[in-house]
């Protein structure tokens, strides 16, 4: 994937990536810790800190034998990536919402 | 050691099928009844959110227990083609009311046609939310950002 990392759009828009991203939030974690809160297993958790890292959204260093996730501290990316993921689900939320409005009166039954 | 990059803006645009002027106020007059309620940065649950339809408007959210808490205010109001308001919701999830720290939503809404119209959004000056250290610290040491995933987290579980 030779995405550029500066392009966080749809980054967070698979549901599993998102969770695994809330997570890190919460607490920096390993693949373990990541894949027990999961339905999914430890490499489908692997794969995706594999796509939140090359998009900057995430780092690790190691520590002993362990690896430990987190969110970028830098955290500028990572505010960009969750804002970008604010506006996709609204502007979906407000294209259904507007499309759903009554439209000219002539056109619909009364 | 690293300095605050300047952040590139967001975009994104969608086209709906209606009138550009019913385009316009679905989005501003309907602001509360389309908005993600899960987005919201108040204590209590979001009742709904309103966008004040004149220059100088607030944009704020509407608790359920009636609290209110601003998100930014209405720069220009050129309906039914432009809007721009501010963003102010920092890195820590609270409204800054520095006008300095603000950051800018331009939403233009054009006719493709009598009952076509695409929107198109752009989020800009986003590096001015970001108070570097501010950032860092709430990413890392469990501040704001930590507590409004814990709040949206907490909405969807009082949801279901």
């Amino acid at each position: 994937m030779d995405t550029n990392g500066a392009d966080g759009l749809g980054l967070l828009g698979d549901p599993t990536r998102r969770a695994i991203f809330e997570l890190l939030a919460r607490r920096p974690s390993t693949v373990g810790e990541l894949a027990r809160q999961l339905p999914i297993t430890r490499s489908a958790v692997s794969q995706h800190l594999r796509v939140l890292k090359d998009g900057g959204l995430v780092v690790s260093r190691a520590e002993g034998t362990r690896r430990i996730y987190r969110l970028n501290p830098d955290g500028v990316t990572a505010l960009r990536a969750y804002l970008d993921r604010v506006w996709a689900e609204a502007l979906t939320a407000f294209g259904k919402t507007a499309q759903a409005a009554p439209t000219d009166p002539e056109q619909e039954d009364p | 050691m690293t300095s605050t990059p300047t952040i590139p803006p967001l975009t994104g645009t969608i086209t709906v099928d209606a009138p550009v002027e019913q385009v316009f106020r679905s989005f501003t007059d309907g602001f509360g009844s389309w908005w993600p309620a899960e987005y919201h940065i108040g204590q209590a649950e979001m009742a709904t959110a309103i966008l004040e339809p004149h220059q100088g408007g607030r944009w704020y959210e509407q608790g359920t227990d009636g609290s209110e808490c601003d998100w930014g205010r209405v720069l220009a109001w050129d309906p039914p083609h432009r809007l721009v308001v501010t963003w102010q919701i920092n890195g820590q999830w609270q409204y800054d009311p520095d006008p300095a720290h603000a950051s800018e939503i331009e939403i233009r809404f054009s006719a493709d046609g009598p009952n076509q119209t695409t929107v198109s959004l752009e989020h800009r000056h986003l590096e001015r939310l970001v108070d570097g250290q501010t950032l860092r610290d709430g990413i890392t040491g469990g501040g704001g950002w930590t507590s409004l995933l814990e709040l949206l987290a907490k909405a969807a579980t009082d949801q279901t």
